[in-house]
Order: C-alpha cells, then sequence, then structure tokens
C-alpha cells in the first residue's frame, strides 16, 4: 500500500472516466422513471378532443360538454345577446378587448369566439374555480348589479362576466374567463380541444 | 444400482420441454413484429373476424395504427365497427359477457395476451386445424383445442376441411411411416374438401397474419425493448472496461 | 462540541456536520478504515449485489405502485396499463420482475459462499442469523409481490400456500381463513398482501440488512481461508492481510455491478419471461378462482423447498403426510438458522476441511439443485422417489454435521490469507 510506483494521472483519469460514464448511466436510468410520470395514453385518451353537436341548440341556450375534467359551455347566443354584449360600456370591463391570453390567437373580436353566434368557454371561474352560473336575461336577479347585460354570475365569490366571458371590474375574478382551442368540423359539430386548422 | 440412478435423472429431461412451453402442436411459426404489412393485414382480419365476439381490452386502437403505421383516418373509416368506440378507445367489443356465455356456454375470452399464454404455434395451429365433426352440436371440432367451442370463423376463407384417409408429409398421432414413400397413411388428415375464397397457401398466410398480429399485440412494448437493448448493454460494457481498468489500477496497491 | 470521542474532520463544513452528526466516523468505521481481507475471490461480489437489487427493487416497486390498482377488478388490467399505457411502465415493471429473480440468484450464491467457506460461524453467528432473517423476509416478500398481478399463477400459487397453513392440526382451516381474511383468495387478501409487500416489509428487510451489515462490521468480514486476519496486524494496529474498504473494494464492486448490470439488463431487454420462469405463462391470464390451471409450479426459488413438502407422500409419527411435509418444509429452513452450532470443525473455509465436508457440501449442493427442477415438474413415482433421497441428503447434510465435521482430519491453517 505504499505510495511508491503509482501512477496517480492514469489513476485520476480512469476515476474521471468512469465516474462520468457512471453518472451518464445514472442519468440514463433516470429518463424511465421521470417520463413515466408524464400523463399516460389512458389520460391522454380521456384528455382527447370532444365534439359537441350544436345543432339542437336554441338560441338564447347553453349546452355544457366535459373536456379534460372541466365543463366546457357552448352558448347559442341571440341577436339581441350579441347587441348588449357588443354595446355593453366597455368601463365596467376589466379587460374588454381581451389582451390577457385567455383564449386561442384565432378568437377574436368582443364576443370571444369564431362564429358570433357560438360562444365556446371553460366552465370555470378565473378567481377560485368554481363555475359560475348562467343568467343570460337582462337584469336579473340576484347578480348584485342592476345594470345587467346578461352573462354568468359567480355565487361562491360573486364574480361576473358578461356573455362573452369578460370579467367585470371590482369583482375578484381577475382575468376573463377562459376559452378553449376549438375549430368547427361542420356547420354544427364543434370539436373542442383541437386548434383551429392553420390557414 | 447406475441404472436406476440414471433413471432417476431422466424424471428430469421434461424440464426444458416445460420451459419451452407445454404441449406439441402440429405447426409452428415465428413472428415478425418487423413486417408492418402482414401486422395490417393480421389486424384487419382480426377486427373483421374475430371482434364481434373477442376482445382486445388491454390494446387501444390509436397505439395498433401508430405502431403499425396505419393512418387516423384509414383506422376510424375501416378498422372500427362500433359507433361506442373512439380512436383512442382500447379495442372492445360489443358482446356483453352474458350473451356469450349463452351463445358458446363460455364467454369467448379477450386475446390481449393470448399470444403470450398460449404462444404464436398454438394460436397458428388451433386457426388452421378446424374441421367439420358433425357430432359436435357447432358441427366442428379442432385438432389442439378438443371439443371446441367456438364456431370455424374463417370457414369461408379456408373452405370445408375434413378428417380424410390420405397419405401426408407430416407425422400424424397413431399413423405409421411409409419406408419407402416416406409418407404417412391415415385416416385423421385435414383436407379441404370444399375450396373456400383462399388458396391453402393464401390462407395459411392469412392465418400467419392473424396469428403476428396477436403476437404484436401481446407485448407490444417487444421491438422498443429489443432496439433499445444492444444501446444499453454497449453502454454497460463500456461502464465496464473502465471500472475493470480502474479497479486493477487501484489494486496494483495490493502486494 | 458534540461527541468528544468521536472522529471529526480538522475544520470546514465537514467539522459542522461532524460535531452534529458522526459522518467522518461513519465513512471511516464502514468504509475508508473498514479493512476486510485483500483475498476476496468472485464468491464476494454477491453481498454487494444483493444491495444493488434491493435498491433496485424499491425504486421500480414505488414507481409501479403509482399505477398499480389492489383490487381484485381492477389488479389484472393495471399490471397491463402499467406494461402499455403508462410511459415507459414496461422497463419499469420488467426490472422488477427480473429484479425478484435476480435476487434469488445473488442471495443464494451470497449463502453458498457463506456455506463454502464457514462464514457463518463463530464470532459471526448473528450475521448468519440476521441474513437468514432476510431471506425468510424476502421469501415472504416475493411470494406476497406474486399474488399482485392477479394472474391464474398469481392467484393458484397463493392457494397453495395458504392451504399449507390448513395442514396445521386443530387451528390450521382457522388460521388459513384468518391470513385469507375470507372464504376464498379474494380482493381481502389481495390488498392485505400488498399492503405487506409495499410496505411493511421492506421496512423489516431494511433494517434486518442494517442489522446485517453493523453485525458485520462489528466482527470484520471473514475470507476463502476462513482465518482472522485481526490475528496479525502491524505496527501502527492495521492488519497486515487487511485493505480499505474504500476504495479497493468499492472499485472492484463497481466492476462487479458491471458485469451483473450486463446479464441482469440482457434479461430484462430480451427474455424478461425468463424462459416462463420469471414470469410465468398461466400468468398471462386474470385469477379465476373456479379454473385451476393445468400444472401449477411456484416460482423457481421456492421450488426446493416445493419439492421437499411434495415427497413427503408418507405419514409418521400419528402426523399425516400433508402436515408432516409442511413440517420438513418448515425444517428445511429453520436448519439453517442453527447451523453455525452444527459446524464443529476446528476449521472455518472448506479449503482446509477434510473429505467428508467437501463430499457432503457437494452432495448438497447437487440435491438443492435436482430439488429445485423437481418442484417445477409435475410428480411423478419416479421423481417423488427421487426428491425423497434429494431430501434426505439435505437434511443429512445438516443433522450429521456435528459428527463428520469433527471426526474428519483437517489440514493445517496458514498463517497468512493466500492469494
Amino acid at each position: 500500500m505504499a505510495d511508491n510506483g503509482v501512477n496517480k494521472g492514469r489513476r485520476r483519469l480512469l476515476l474521471g472516466a468512469t465516474t462520468v460514464v457512471g453518472a451518464v448511466g445514472a442519468v440514463g436510468v433516470a429518463v424511465p422513471f421521470v417520463a413515466s410520470w408524464q400523463p399516460s395514453a389512458r389520460a391522454r385518451a380521456a384528455g382527447a378532443p370532444v365534439t359537441a353537436d350544436v345543432s339542437k341548440l336554441e338560441p338564447g341556450q347553453r349546452m355544457t360538454v366535459e373536456w379534460r375534467g372541466r365543463p366546457v359551455w357552448v352558448v347559442r347566443r341571440t341577436p339581441d345577446m350579441m347587441e348588449r354584449t357588443e354595446n355593453f360600456d366597455p368601463s365596467r370591463l376589466a379587460d374588454p378587448d381581451s389582451e390577457e391570453p385567455q383564449q386561442p390567437s384565432y378568437v377574436t373580436g368582443p364576443l370571444r369566439s369564431i362564429k358570433p353566434e357560438i360562444g365556446v368557454l371553460i366552465g370555470i371561474c378565473t378567481h377560485l374555480g368554481c363555475s359560475p352560473l348562467f343568467r343570460p336575461e337582462p337584469n336579473a336577479e340576484g347578480v348584485g348589479t342592476d345594470d345587467w347585460p346578461g352573462g354568468f354570475f359567480c355565487p361562491c365569490h360573486g364574480s361576473r362576466f358578461d356573455l362573452a366571458g369578460r370579467v367585470f371590474r371590482n369583482v375578484p375574478a381577475p382575468t376573463n374567463l377562459e376559452v378553449p382551442p376549438y375549430r368547427f368540423e361542420s356547420d354544427s359539430v364543434i370539436v373542442v380541444g383541437e386548434d383551429e386548422e392553420a390557414a | 444400482m447406475k441404472k436406476q440412478l440414471f433413471a432417476l435423472l431422466f424424471a428430469l429431461v421434461p424440464f426444458t420441454a416445460m420451459a419451452a412451453g407445454g404441449e406439441s402442436v402440429p405447426y409452428s411459426m415465428t413472428p415478425d413484429l418487423h413486417d408492418k404489412a402482414s401486422l395490417q393485414r393480421g389486424m384487419k382480419l382480426f377486427v373483421n373476424y374475430c371482434m364481434g365476439c373477442h376482445s382486445l381490452e388491454h390494446q387501444r386502437f390509436a397505439r395498433a395504427a401508430e405502431d403499425l403505421d396505419i393512418p387516423q383516418e384509414l383506422v376510424e373509416e375501416n378498422l372500427i365497427f362500433s359507433s361506442d368506440l373512439a380512436y383512442n378507445d382500447q379495442m372492445g367489443n360489443a358482446m356483453s359477457t352474458d350473451d356469450g356465455e349463452s351463445w358458446f356456454g363460455a364467454p369467448p375470452p379477450d386475446l390481449t395476451l393470448e399470444a403470450r399464454l398460449r404462444g404464436t404455434d398454438w394460436i397458428y395451429s388451433y386457426l388452421l386445424t378446424f374441421y367439420r365433426d358433425p357430432e359436435r352440436p357447432n358441427g366442428v371440432n379442432n385438432e389442439v383445442f378438443d371439443l371446441v367451442a367456438m364456431p370455424n370463423v374463417l370457414e369461408p376463407l379456408q373452405g370445408v376441411q375434413e378428417k380424410v384417409c390420405a397419405e401426408t408429409d407430416r407425422p400424424v398421432h397413431g399413423a405409421e411411416l411409409d419406408p419407402l414413400t416416406g409418407k404417412y397413411q391415415s385416416c385423421e388428415v385435414l383436407q379441404v374438401t370444399q375450396p373456400g375464397s383462399m388458396e391453402p397457401e393464401e390462407f395459411e398466410e392469412a392465418v400467419y397474419d392473424l396469428t403476428n398480429f396477436l403476437a404484436y399485440v401481446g407485448e407490444p412494448t417487444k421491438l422498443h425493448a429489443q432496439a433499445l437493448g444492444p444501446k444499453v448493454l454497449i453502454f454497460i460494457f463500456i461502464f465496464g472496461v473502465l471500472a475493470y481498468l480502474l479497479k486493477r489500477e487501484y489494486w496494483r496497491d495490493i502486494h | 462540541m458534540g461527541n468528544p470521542n468521536r472522529v471529526k474532520a480538522e475544520s470546514g463544513f465537514m467539522r459542522w456536520v461532524d460535531d452534529r452528526f458522526p459522518a467522518t466516523q461513519m465513512w471511516q468505521e464502514h468504509l475508508s478504515k473498514y479493512y476486510a481481507p485483500k483475498n476476496f475471490n468472485v464468491w464476494y461480489f454477491f453481498g454487494s449485489l444483493a444491495l444493488l437489487v434491493l435498491v433496485n427493487q424499491i425504486l421500480t416497486g414505488v414507481w409501479l405502485t403509482m399505477s398499480y390498482n389492489p383490487s381484485a377488478e381492477g389488479a389484472f388490467a393495471s399490471v397491463e396499463y402499467i406494461m402499455r399505457d403508462v410511459e415507459w411502465g414496461w422497463l419499469i415493471r420488467y426490472m422488477h420482475s427480473t429484479g425478484a429473480s435476480a435476487f434469488f440468484v445473488v442471495v443464494y450464491l451470497h449463502m453458498f459462499r457463506g456455506l463454502l467457506y464457514g462464514s457463518y460461524k463463530a464470532p459471526r453467528e448473528l450475521v448468519w442469523i440476521f441474513g437468514m432473517a432476510i431471506y425468510l423476509a424476502l421469501m415472504a416478500e416475493a411470494f406476497m409481490g406474486y399474488l399482485l398481478p392477479w394472474g391464474q399463477m398469481s392467484y393458484w400459487g397463493a392457494q397453495v400456500i395458504i392451504s399449507l397453513f390448513s395442514a396445521i392440526p386443530a387451528i390450521g382451516p382457522d388460521l388459513a381463513q384468518w391470513v385469507r381474511g375470507d372464504y376464498l383468495i379474494s380482493g381481502i387478501t389481495l390488498n392485505r398482501f400488498f399492503a405487506l409487500h409495499v410496505v411493511a416489509l421492506p421496512i423489516v428487510i431494511l433494517a434486518l440488512v442494517v442489522l446485517h451489515l453493523i453485525a458485520l462490521h462489528e466482527v470484520g468480514s471473514n475470507n476463502p481461508d476462513g482465518i482472522d486476519i485481526k490475528d496479525k496486524k502491524d505496527e501502527t494496529g492495521k492488519p497486515i492481510d487487511g485493505i480499505p474498504f474504500h476504495p479497493y473494494y468499492t472499485v472492484k464492486d463497481v466492476f462487479g455491478v458491471a458485469v451483473f448490470l450486463f446479464v441482469f439488463c440482457a434479461v430484462v431487454f430480451y427474455f424478461p419471461e425468463g424462459g416462463g420462469y420469471f414470469i410465468e405463462k398461466p400468468n398471462f391470464e386474470p385469477a379465476n378462482p373456479l379454473k385451476t390451471p393445468d400444472h401449477i409450479a411456484p416460482v423457481w426459488y421456492f421450488t426446493p423447498f416445493y419439492a421437499i413438502l411434495r415427497a413427503i407422500n408418507f405419514s409418521l409419527f400419528g402426523l399425516d403426510a400433508k402436515f408432516l411435509g409442511v413440517v420438513f418444509m418448515g425444517a428445511a429452513i429453520a436448519v439453517l438458522f442453527v447451523l453455525p452450532w452444527l459446524d464443529r470443525s476446528r476449521v472455518n473455509s472448506m479449503r482446509y476441511k477434510g473429505w467428508m465436508s467437501k463430499v457432503m457440501l457437494a452432495l448438497f449442493a447437487i440435491s438443492f439443485v435436482i430439488l429445485g427442477v423437481l418442484g417445477v415438474l409435475p410428480a411423478t413415482d419416479g421423481r417423488t422417489v427421487l426428491a425423497q433421497i434429494c431430501t434426505a441428503i439435505y437434511f443429512a447434510f445438516f443433522l450429521l454435521m456435528p459428527f463428520y465435521t469433527r471426526m474428519e482430519n483437517t489440514k493445517p491453517v496458514p498463517e497468512r490469507v493466500t492469494g
């Protein structure tokens, strides 16, 4: 065990090489363990896009479909509803022009939709995750304001949104309701969870 | 005494046979998971002829489509028949367990793991050796699965197969080898007596494809494992060489 | 600050730690100043490899529980879910199933090393007994783990083993029912086996491993010559034939790990079923309480004891064959615990023992392997006779040991370790 004749350089080199290769191996072993926390095929299947047939949705009505475990509302807005929403006083809204990234890029305008009459929104309040109530009629009761254009009212903490999901000022919810990615497969069928073809 | 010892040791011989997977069957096949065309044909046969009764409850359409290079639209149009099933779903079937029980006496088993349970040789032989047997309630029997409850669903392809007296190249149970012709004479020979839509060779290929598909379904990760294996082993080998050199270097100290 | 009797770093961060936790002391005691004999041969790789496999089992096992569903309805499907839907699940599952067999391979070789060089003899009796306790816990762990995939072999294997309890006179049937928690093996049994397999037994095994190592490092490692290296020390008090475990045996063991991993990965990637011995074919069919598979064989690592169980087909002293078989099987394991007191030889290592010990060990090893093979095969009359002969040799090896080890002439033991 005397130090005589020890080639320290060679020893250090081999020690370094073995350590590096061993460390690479350890990272390699970690890869499957880390990757196995990704959504599994079952989770991906459950989170796959869902289709909704809106042909039977009457004007002024709302339907709910489930996508990735969350309610997605589809509302067929009447001309009156659209007008009330578009002409609503923007100073009462926190983000009237939808500048926060709460919608896909192809969803534009005050109505926040691809087709003006069909609104698609994720029905989860952006405050603390309750599902707001549908109060489409103007000046509905129990929404805590007199000048109500029709919209969504969250019973948990009193947040208010208009029929395009735009949030009012001075309510707890910080941002507009989220619009999921969606596209029209045909005039009456929408696919929630898939982006509009880049065209 | 020595003889007895040998007899005792011979008692151990079937050990290797056990490892190979049990009873012997008349035909054998070697799955080729690289043959995507065969697997695609096998999948088509499976959904057309088997999936009415048998499910693949652990196998997703989407997974098969990805692994076998079948475009999603093709799968949705040609391979998914039930409106209840979607592309991402498992390959279930419409028949309820109760229906299966009342129609066949036992529910048709799920076939996801059949190739790993019974082996591909067995499936291949089973599908090839249905024959007409008027004594059976459904009119058919099978060489490797005696008193089978399943009808011969592939009969339109294969034609009617019957047991006839004939010469054959293959050993037949209980038949003597004719030393002159090198063939076996037996009345247990399976022969197609009314042709189906396929020639016998064609049919054997179809059954090969179907069995190959079931081999894939049994272990869809197998190709992935075999592709990754060499890389891992080479890496460990390099690590081993370095570790050995390091060990030898340190052990120079020890006298 | 702290305990002044400890070895401590001079200064810096390690000093801060050493004042609060004996890190340097432990490092030296167990690695850098743990003096191991310099003449370890290839048999001495298997201890560290067992530790490696243990880590593999715990790591892959924890990951498997993340996706496994311990219910009679969902267990089988959840294993296939892991194999197919979970990213890399197939690899983690095969590492675990192959690891189970690898564990027993290395443990059996590790135990045989002990027999070969007398590693169980004084003062290492407790090392051996802790080791045997690990082996026992490992068998329970493996048995309960095998039920979890809820395949046919899982189910019927468990059925057979649990039925062994019912062979015990008077309380047997009630005991078996208590173990099952039901009138048959059901989801209730599965749930308790799951709890024991993933929580209770791993804790027991880890604790026993710590005890095994503490006991070993207290008395020092044996070696192929079976002599005590602490008898010959240099002027600084270090054993002349001892070398620090670290770095010499750590680098050597790293090489052993590489060789082991090569074989292990070859199995995982190419032969995960181990030819039907690591994952048995009937286990690809979900458990069905109404239909027994044609042939039930335990997993290979249990088969020697299973063969002993089946070899007992006669009654003795008014005990029926079923109970007697259980007694013999239990005794076959229990006798290992008292081994340190059966060996009366003046020497430790087989190298210096007489011819009788060598012949008996060879016969024992051959019998054990034959029993293992017989346990996989269906029983026939011829095989039962062979199993009875091998069982007799198995017990003769232990029970005659006090006599042949004392009677035989031993060779002189060298002063210093050889090669």
